[in-house]
């Protein structure tokens, strides 16, 4: 058995800052994206119109039970097959997207039901429309209540972000499976990976938590005085 | 286009599933022993127990699945052991079950209410009485629903043994697109077999779900 040296992994640190930099962007613009996706998708699940209900249903559970791995397999070659030739990034953004959005779906109808139904009455009462009533009355309630569930499956999504370095995109574990074929040090290298992993999990967690107390700011004060 | 969808490779597709099914099986049942025993550390009333239990599932949940099967099967050997692709695969993903289901399992155990701890200590029951008479039998009926639902997770994620030439579902796919070249068509078809093994539990799991909601209500 060699010595240990992980020394190796640290002389790339550049590499590895990229990888770390496109997993970070991955993760950003997934969760953005797919939040709204969710947002509008759970919002459909609840309305009036039979065929748009379905249709958000069997989006949700299509992605629901099926792995990642095959969903971006399938964005990738069903892109290129319709003649669309984009890089392996912009698939990766759109293949999780599309994943994570249905979660967050799943999550914000949670949250939408939950509302009471006194509320949901008054603001008929004063006249709201639909449109407003979600607005200004559902959705800022219902984001508090579901924020730790919608916050942990957006560090799920940077985890799984690594399972895009299988269509080439250069995140973390690409950089990772690099550096390893070039060193011989497979088992340095991942143990490094894999804390900057629970590192980045760790700072997610910190910049949600810290959001979190910035956007329900109004609401937390008001509970203090009750 | 390739050569057509002959049924060998319907054959092949199938034996790959049963593979996705096997390993999903290995994986939740090494999983679910060392579940248990994480569950059960996290309560434990030794403090620096529970302190390096947290630690652990702080690692495995913060650790991607894949960089966890590429550690087993690229790292592992480099340090002398050899290690093959149903090993690797077996034991990166009992890992990630046992930190998943470990702390499902311990929100299950600490929600069997209070009264019935106090009870079992004042019937004179010691801990491990208490533990396998009283609470571990109500703790299994609060964790079903849930531990149901994480069979889906557990299924979806043996596709990533396929990185490391397990072949299984996905692995098996590939190898068939390397004949007869057709990736959307075998992929779709890939993501129907998986569907028809993971629907049926997520629905069981938002049955039993509904049932234990009323249950608590009663």
């Amino acid at each position: 058995m060699t010595e240990l040296d992980f020394s190796v992994v640290f002389d790339r640190w550049g590499m590895v800052l990229n990888g770390m930099l496109l997993t970070i962007e991955l993760t950003l613009v997934a969760t953005a994206c797919g939040f709204v996706v969710g947002t509008f998708c759970a919002i459909g699940k609840r309305g009036r119109t039979g065929w748009l209900r379905r249709l958000c249903g069997m989006y949700v559970e299509a992605i629901r039970n099926t792995p990642l791995l095959v969903q971006i397999f399938l964005v990738y070659f069903g892109l290129s097959n319709l003649g669309l030739s984009l890089s392996a990034i912009t698939v990766s953004m759109t293949a999780l997207t599309i994943n994570v959005g249905a979660y967050s779906a799943e999550i914000m109808r949670a949250g939408f039901d939950s509302i009471e139904k006194g509320q949901l009455e008054a603001a008929e009462t004063l006249g709201l429309t639909r449109r407003q009533v979600y607005w200004h009355v559902i959705l800022k309630q219902a984001l508090e209540r579901v924020y730790p569930a919608l916050t942990s499956q957006f560090v799920l999504l940077m985890l799984s972000s690594s399972i895009c370095s299988q269509i080439s995109a250069e995140e973390l574990t690409a950089v990772a499976n690099f550096i390893q074929s070039d060193t011989y040090r497979p088992f340095e290298t991942y143990i490094v990976v894999g804390m900057l992993y629970v590192l980045l999990s760790f700072l997610l967690r910190i910049v949600f938590w810290i959001l979190g107390l910035a956007i329900f700011r109004r609401r937390r004060n008001l509970q203090a005085f009750i | 286009m390739g050569q057509s969808f002959a049924v060998g490779y319907l054959l092949f597709l199938g034996k790959g599933a049963l593979w996705t099914a096997g390993l999903s099986s290995i994986a939740l049942l090494c999983g679910g022993i060392l579940a248990l025993v994480v569950a059960l550390c996290r309560i434990s009333p030794q403090k620096w127990v529970r302190l390096v239990m947290a630690l652990y599932i702080q690692l495995i949940q913060g650790t991607p699945v894949l960089v966890l099967m590429f550690l087993m099967y690229f790292g592992l050997p480099s340090l002398g052991w050899s290690v093959s692709p149903l090993l690797a695969a077996s034991v990166s993903l009992s890992l990630y079950v046992s930190a998943y289901l470990g702390e499902s399992w311990r929100a299950a155990i600490q929600a069997v209410p209070r009264a019935q701890w106090e009870a079992a200590e004042c019937l004179a029951l010691s801990r491990t009485q208490r533990m396998t008479k009283v609470i571990l039998p109500q703790a299994v009926r609060i964790a079903t629903p849930p531990t149901v639902g994480f069979m889906v997770q557990i299924i979806k994620n043996t596709s990533l043994a396929s990185v490391v030439g397990f072949i299984e579902l996905v692995r098996a796919g590939q190898i068939v697109n390397n004949t007869i070249f057709q990736p959307f068509l075998i992929y779709l078809l890939i993501a129907m077999l998986y569907f028809s093994m993971c629907y049926p539990l997520s629905i069981f799991s938002r049955k039993l779900e509904a049932k234990a909601g009323e249950k608590s209500y009663a």
